[in-house]
């Protein structure tokens, strides 16, 4: 043989690599060309049109579940990257305790559970607090979404932190920093890409989030997935084809700032 | 010196209770609005059905019966329930196929991103990624766009004149598992390549330096180099799969039911929440088997490359 041996080639993977790629990004591109289809039908083309975006940024429904989602997903990231944060400053850098494992056993419970048992087991447990409370407002959402979104920002912040070695804030405690002037000054800001990492996925996250909300949200409460779905369900319009791209918009910043960040660190 | 020793183990005690103290906040938000309401699933899944949907408490077996028995309304005996069976089934099998597919397909999709050159590497892992991150639910409405009666597929068929009529995709079992199987390819990638990025490419030269084939070379050195990796990818698969709502919902129509939807139907027409609780419980125990069969993989195989 002339050619010197090629010792990773394998027969035939790289074409079925091709395969995938290109089947993975083939209806998501068909999904945004139809997005800008002036026709009303969603089976042929009529001439490139901004119409779809434009009445779904008139509709007061979307419009109102885009919102709501927001506003869920936020208050959600938010507190469940500082409770990730807290709970992973406990559990890295230690010699094993008791109750070390039980805690990462913990965190990432709601990993190991399929979302629709969660979503049952949640819909009962709220509706015996709503009928007991009278409260049936966004709080149960909120909770839910927090809860889920905890192991998924926990999982950066403590990769991050597990690469810190404790020299610098042991050198700052030398130096008489408080314990407390010693996180706000060396650990925080050293640690602060995890957190961010943390940040992003934990709202992703929750902004994906159908099942679980399906199950969680009273009347009146769609989320922009849930109402989607809705949607889905009763007949496919134009519509969501536009909705739907801008999602993917948001979704591909959000996973391009945070695949950055966390390549960084190597 | 007792003193000193003393003093050390104070200061380890209260190092401990700062940690108990740190992680409360993110222990107590699980166990409220995720672990905890899991018990009360269990003992609603004891409980009597009330007539407008929740429970009465008073116990009763019956749920659990009924997740597999049909009791006859006339002579109260017990028959296997037919249609309960065969949505376990279906949903099992197509959690397996779904796995045994995005593995077919994803593993080879992982050597090559492995055996790329550092650059490119990570652009075929950021290319990944996105869709990975992508909300399921828009990836799944676009498998819908490509294969209804007027999607691309049929679309082209007709128009190539390879098919008269457009092909019934949707709405059967088999758009359920291509749109599980385009979902959640991406798991099945991502922890594969994990494994496969650490693969030290001196022992495939060694294998074929004594004479391997490629095949050999594959089964005998990558594969058992990467199972850690492929069996993660599995669970990933498998778990989300036997649970799905969102796939089968949109690409299922009504009648395909998966586990999920069935749970679903109890909680609303059906108005026997013991029953879905039931349900519940018994999908939790086949994905707790799944995670077990995985814990117990996967710390032998750590032995024995350790």
């Amino acid at each position: 043989m002339a050619r010197s041996f090629a010792i990773k080639h394998q027969p035939g993977f790289t074409a079925i690599a091709a395969t995938c790629f290109l089947v993975l990004y083939l209806p998501i591109v068909v999904l945004v060309v139809y997005a800008f289809n002036a026709a009303t039908s969603t089976s042929e083309w009529g001439g490139f049109s901004l119409k779809w975006f434009q009445s779904a940024s008139q509709n007061s429904q979307v419009i109102d579940a885009t919102l709501r989602s927001f506003q869920i997903g936020a208050i959600a990231a938010i507190l469940a990257t500082i409770f990730a944060t807290m709970a992973a400053l406990a559990t890295t850098r230690t010699a094993p305790y008791r109750g070390l494992t039980f805690k990462y056993a913990a965190i990432n419970q709601p990993l190991m559970v399929p979302e629709i048992v969660t979503g049952v087991a949640l819909l009962i447990f709220f509706s015996r607090i709503k009928i007991f409370t009278g409260y049936s407002g966004l709080g149960y959402l909120i909770a839910a979404h927090t809860a889920f979104c905890i192991p998924f920002a926990y999982l950066p912040i403590r990769a991050r932190l597990e690469n810190m070695d404790l020299t610098l804030e042991r050198a700052a405690a030398d130096l008489y920093a408080t314990p407390w002037q010693t996180f706000r000054r060396i650990t925080l800001p050293l640690l602060w890409p995890g957190i961010l990492a943390g940040l992003m996925l934990a709202f992703v996250i929750s902004l994906d989030d159908v099942v679980i909300t399906e199950f969680v949200k009273s009347g009146g409460q769609d989320t922009l997935p849930t109402y989607m779905l809705g949607q889905i369900r009763r007949g496919v319009t134009p519509e969501i084809n536009a909705i739907s791209t801008v999602f993917l918009l948001l979704s591909v910043v959000i996973v391009t700032v945070f695949f950055f960040i966390s390549r960084k660190r190597d | 010196m007792a003193s000193a020793e003393e003093v050390a183990k104070e200061a380890e005690r209260r190092d401990i209770r700062m940690r108990w103290l740190l992680s409360a906040p993110a222990l107590l938000v699980i166990f409220f609005a995720a672990t905890g309401p899991l018990l009360i699933v269990l003992v609603y899944s004891f409980l009597t059905p009330g007539p407008y949907g929740d429970v009465r408490w008073q116990f009763s077996p019956e749920a659990w019966i009924a997740v597999f028995m049909e009791r006859d309304i006339f002579d109260d005996t017990l028959s296997l329930a037919a249609a309960h069976v065969t949505i376990f089934w279906r949903s099992i099998k197509l959690a397996i196929i779904t796995t045994i597919a995005t593995l077919a397909l994803g593993f080879p999709t992982a050597y090559f991103m492995a055996t790329r050159s550092e650059k490119t590497r990570d652009l075929w892992l950021f290319l990944i990624t996105i869709p990975f991150w992508t909300n399921l639910l828009i990836r799944t409405f676009a498998v819908l766009q490509i294969i209804r009666n007027e999607g691309l597929i049929n679309t082209v068929l007709l128009k190539l004149g390879i098919i008269s009529a457009p092909i019934q995709i949707l709405f059967t079992d088999t758009a359920i598992l291509v749109g599980m199987a385009y979902v959640y390819l991406p798991l099945m990638v991502l922890p594969i390549y994990a494994s496969m990025e650490k693969l030290d490419f001196r022992l495939v030269e060694a294998g074929y330096d004594l004479y391997a084939t490629r095949f050999q070379v594959l089964r005998r050195i990558i594969f058992p180099l990467v199972k850690p990796g492929v069996i993660a990818g599995s669970i990933l698969v498998f778990i989300p799969a036997l649970g799905a709502y969102v796939t089968p919902s949109v690409l299922g129509g009504g009648k395909n039911m998966m586990l999920s939807n069935l749970i679903e139907l109890q909680f609303g027409q059906g108005r026997n929440w013991p029953l879905g609780s039931a349900l519940s419980i018994a999908v939790m125990v086949i994905v707790m088997v799944a995670l077990l069969a995985y814990v117990r993989n996967a710390g032998r195989s750590e032995v024995r490359h350790g």
